[in-house]
């Protein structure tokens, strides 16, 4: 099972990074490995819209059937759970610590976005 | 002869110059209110509704069953508005720029596009002027779809006045574009001043002939003036800043009906610019590409 982690650097002990679209990179565990890969996502930073969008299709193509993010908004919650990805929303700082609230069910599952769309 | 009227700053005079130049044309004309999000010439041109039309625009819908997941839809579209998933795509309608590009490249067909309606448009026949107007949907971001559907309108019979939206960019090229003459309205204030420059820098990438008109003269200082002097960007008509014009406005009134000298002052703008016309065909356009 593999699990997507939003991060601003490439290793565990980056720092999560709270925004979904926009995050530079996508931390992707694999918990029957413990191994993990990084997905780049920059071509979203400077994107005029549709960055959760994008995102979310990136998620998708890795496999991961399980996102860890800060926050999700409507149009990247849409994609997500079109793609049967369950989404789940932290303050941890690193990509680590939320692993380790996901392991031990600390995490909550999303049922919608919790923040607004930044178009329309 | 078709004359778009713009600003960079709102507020500056644009439905006024267009209403009142409207009115005082001396054959029948079109005013085109390109002001899709808030149009307003039709506070001051009454008349009867000849036609009542929608503005709808193709957007890509797709076929679950043809689609493989391949993804060549979403790379294609530079707005995000398509996802392509496993074996199907998502469609985000308000994203989506309406280019086609998903249903041509799309290997299975799976893609069709179906309209979706993002606005409408209002013919209204008041003495010689027709005014057509755009006016786009809440919710709807896109103004340049809708202001290409009034414009779709012109009839090159006439000569056509469009009042563009305020500001420099996407609504307002779509406007002034493919024009023979744009008039940029200010006013001589330091707000004026900044956005004419904005706006000057936008018709000049655009290589339209233009020329300024100054309303309220008299409110503020002369750098208006002075930067049309030292750009060599000619000032087509100064409108005093008088108050009964603001009086006459806030009744819905144009100052050429209500006001005694406005009319002239307006009839001499249509000589300058039929003038430039006559002109710029021979010089193509050379001396206002300024």
């Amino acid at each position: 099972m593999k699990i997507a982690f939003t991060t601003s650097g490439h290793s565990l002990d980056a720092p999560l990074d709270a925004r979904f679209g926009r995050a530079p990179r996508i931390l992707v565990y694999d918990l029957d490995t413990g191994t993990f890969e990084v997905v780049d996502n920059t071509q979203n930073l400077n994107a005029p819209q549709g960055a959760g969008i994008q995102a979310a299709q990136n998620v998708a193509r890795t496999g991961a059937t399980h996102l860890v993010t800060g926050h999700c908004g409507p149009k990247a919650f849409k994609v997500l759970t079109a793609a049967g990805i369950a989404v789940y929303t932290t303050d941890a700082a690193t990509v680590a610590q939320a692993l380790e609230l996901f392991r031990s069910g600390g995490l909550t599952r999303a049922t919608s976005a919790d923040v607004e769309g930044h178009w329309v | 002869m078709i004359i778009s009227v713009a600003s960079g700053k709102g507020g500056t005079g644009k439905t006024t110059v267009s209403a009142n130049l409207a009115r005082v044309w001396p054959s029948p004309v079109q005013l085109i209110d390109c002001d899709v999000e808030e149009p307003n010439c039709h506070l001051f041109i009454k008349g009867e509704l000849m036609a009542r039309d929608v503005v709808s625009m193709r957007v890509p819908q797709v076929d679950a069953a043809l689609c493989t997941g391949c993804g060549a839809c979403s790379d294609i579209c530079e707005f995000n508005a398509i996802a392509a998933l496993r074996d199907d795509a998502l469609v985000f309608e308000e994203l989506c720029h309406g280019c086609g590009g998903c249903t041509l490249v799309c290997p299975t067909r799976a893609i069709t596009e179906k309209d979706r309606r993002i606005g409408g448009i209002e013919v209204i026949q008041a003495g010689h002027i027709c005014l057509v107007q755009g006016r786009i949907d809440v919710g709807v971001a896109m103004a340049p779809p809708v202001i290409r559907a009034v414009k779709a309108r012109l009839d090159p019979g006439k000569t056509a006045i469009l009042d563009a939206p305020p500001g420099t960019s996407c609504p307002v090229i779509a406007t002034v574009k493919d024009t023979d003459l744009v008039i940029l309205v200010t006013e001589p204030t330091p707000f004026g001043l900044n956005d004419l420059r904005l706006a000057v820098d936008m018709v000049r990438a655009l290589g339209l002939p233009f020329g300024v008109v100054v309303n309220r003269v008299g409110a503020g200082d002369d750098r208006v003036h002075v930067f049309c002097r030292d750009e060599g960007v000619p000032i087509l008509m100064e409108i005093p800043d008088d108050r009964r014009i603001a009086e006459a406005y806030s009744r819905g009134e144009l100052m050429v009906d209500a006001l005694d000298g406005y009319r002239g002052l307006f009839e001499g703008l249509v000589h300058t610019v039929q003038g430039l016309r006559t002109r710029t065909r021979r010089e193509d356009h050379a001396d206002l590409r300024v």
